[in-house]
């Protein structure tokens, strides 16, 4: 498995998959709920929906920002839209038409970005989405959420349809570890502490959910007691939450599968400067893209595995004092 | 209530309608001191004959039936002649039209749905309407009604790719219940569109986008609600109506001269335009 192996995770689906079953299931139950793709349908897995529904669903070919637009007419008159491409497509290519058609009027379009991070391997940087965070988030009344793994994502898809107006989420290619149980009380716009500990909070959304929790592992063993909290909810971000880690842990560790800039650790630290500012490290994908290559390698590669986390809260935490020599 | 087969006004009747909404075009701009009251004139006969006509089924009084034919004005920039019109049919009081661009107040530079009755779409980036309205006309699949989308452009908004991508799905999904009307009055940003992208042969261009295409003088009444009339009959595929216009028509000195595209006219130049147009 990718991650989680040393924790004992079991693996589950790809969020993409978990999301494109979650729509069928949708579709049963709200016959407004149509879904609109340019042409990625068996990649973001909303064939599943097409195939049940092939009457509300349309493919507009290649074509993100036209894309964007149809969904946008469709909620003009009352329709439910889900579009999905890849989220570097989707935020990138049709980030005019996600600004002026859904996010100006504030129109109830539900915006899925596919195959987001470096984990999606060889395919190479142009098909990784690692901006969408910072895109996303910019664009006014967007809720934007990234599940950690199918119970996450099954949760979230379901509270987002019955949230009304704008939002993103960003979902997976490679199958994940399972983090969450179906009975997870998980919550939109709730961060989920998924581990208590004191010395240091680890703070962490997506794929990098199962990664911190080996980290925290890795950290047990030095007598590090590491809190991880899932932030699957970017926007609106869980300040309280993350206020409540920085008092009681006094160190904060930000662990994304996205750039630098923008992303998590910048919302994140925006908070926390105004509300209880702490020391604060950063693992991300700094400022570079990344190249193709096995996902494993990559995360290697590209500083996203738990030992890379380990080191960045080692920074924060006081060295014990050499003694003796 | 307006529908299709309400009583049509007279030809007359249209021609006092279309000057008094080009007088309000000339006045609120000029009174904002900013605006595009250019690319609004060029429109104007095509808006009322919509609007007046008997083509639009709509009621200002419903500006939310759900049964209303929807118009798209992907040109935002031309905002003023549709505001004037809106105003005149009674979606919101006259009043709006004096407080156009100003802070507080609903009339914005460009098309904002949220805050005016009666405008369908948020617009203002060019190209994005014509996937607006073939959105709202694939929804009348999936409820079982029968409204038409309208949607108007203009002739350099084309050199934006999405028009095209809109255009091939909505001939590939055979919408019935789309029609764009294209204001071709032949000028852009900085320049004539012929100068700029040419879009020659452009009626050529949406016929191998697989849409039924009428060319028409875009002031003239008689050409105008023939083509309304005939965008209205045909259902079995998407329509293009080209109107070629004049660029501030019917004003001569804006006609004459490049450079007036973005531009309120002078309080000078209003009185003189207002001359010209017949204003009282």
């Amino acid at each position: 498995m990718l991650v989680g192996d040393s924790i004992g995770l079991k693996e589950g689906k790809a969020t993409r998959v978990a999301f494109g079953e979650t729509l069928v299931e949708l579709g049963h139950e709200d016959p407004d709920l149509v879904v609109v793709d340019a042409d990625l349908n068996n990649s973001t897995r909303t064939d599943l929906f097409a195939r049940a529904f092939p009457e509300r669903f349309f493919n507009v070919g290649i074509a993100e920002s036209n894309l964007v637009g149809v969904a946008s007419g469709l909620a003009t008159c009352g329709k439910k839209p889900w579009i999905a491409s890849f989220a570097a497509f989707m935020l990138c290519n049709a980030f005019d038409q996600l600004r002026m058609c859904v996010a100006f009027p504030g129109l109830n379009v539900k915006v899925v970005g596919s195959h987001g991070g470096i984990s999606i391997g060889e395919d190479g940087p142009s098909q990784m989405g690692v901006e969408d965070f910072a895109l996303a988030g910019a664009l006014p009344g967007f809720v934007v959420t990234v599940p950690a793994d199918e119970v996450a994502t099954r949760l979230l898809v379901r509270q987002l349809h019955a949230h009304v107006g704008p939002a993103y989420m960003r979902t997976g290619r490679p199958n994940v570890p399972i983090v969450y149980t179906e009975e997870t009380p998980l919550q939109l716009g709730k961060a989920h502490l998924l581990r208590d500990g004191d010395d240091v909070t680890l703070v962490a959304c997506g794929l990098m959910v199962a990664v911190a929790l080996e980290a925290a592992a890795l950290l047990e063993r030095d007598g590090i007691a590491a809190r991880v909290l899932d932030v699957h909810t970017l926007k609106p971000l869980d300040e309280e939450a993350l206020e409540q880690a920085a008092r009681q842990t006094g160190r904060i560790v930000v662990v994304e599968e996205h750039l630098a800039h923008g992303g998590l650790g910048a919302v994140v630290a925006q908070a926390l400067a105004r509300r209880w500012p702490v020391p604060m490290r950063f693992v991300n994908l700094g400022d570079r893209y990344a190249e193709s290559g096995k996902p494993r390698d990559l995360l290697e590669k590209y500083g996203l595995t738990a030992r890379h986390v380990v080191a960045a809260a080692r920074e924060l935490i006081p060295q014990p004092v050499p003694t003796g020599s | 209530m307006s529908t299709p087969t309400a009583t049509r006004p007279t030809l007359a009747d249209l021609e006092v309608i279309a000057r008094r909404i080009r007088c309000d075009i000339i006045e609120m701009t000029t009174r904002a001191g900013s605006g595009h009251p250019s690319s609004s004139l060029s429109e104007v006969e095509l808006l009322v004959g919509l609007y007046y006509g008997g083509f639009l089924r709509h009621d200002p009084l419903r500006p939310d039936w759900p049964d209303r034919d929807r118009f798209v004005l992907s040109k935002g920039h031309g905002v003023p002649a549709l505001y004037a019109i809106l105003a005149d049919r009674g979606y919101f009081p006259r009043e709006w039209l004096d407080h156009l661009r100003q802070i507080g107040a609903p009339l914005e530079g460009h098309p904002n749905m949220r805050r005016v009755p009666g405008i369908e779409a948020s617009t203002g980036s060019l190209g994005q309407g014509l996937s607006i309205g073939l959105g709202m006309a694939l929804a009348t699949r999936l409820d079982g009604r029968d409204y038409r989308v309208w949607v108007m452009l203009g002739d350099g908004e084309c050199d934006e790719g999405q028009v095209w991508e809109a255009a091939m799905t909505a001939s590939h999904y055979r919408v019935g219940n789309l029609t764009a009307i294209v204001d071709r009055n032949g000028a852009q940003q900085t320049g004539y569109t012929r100068d700029v992208m040419r879009l020659d042969p452009f009626p050529d261009k949406w016929r191998a986008f697989g849409w039924e295409v009428r060319e028409i003088d875009g002031h003239r009444w008689d050409e105008v609600l023939a083509a309304l009339d005939w965008a209205r009959q045909t259902t079995t595929g998407p329509t293009a109506i080209l109107a070629n216009t004049h660029k501030g028509y019917p004003v001569s000195f804006v006609m004459a001269e490049f450079g007036y595209h973005g531009k309120a006219l002078t309080e000078e130049e209003a009185r003189r335009a207002r001359e010209e147009i017949g204003c009282s």
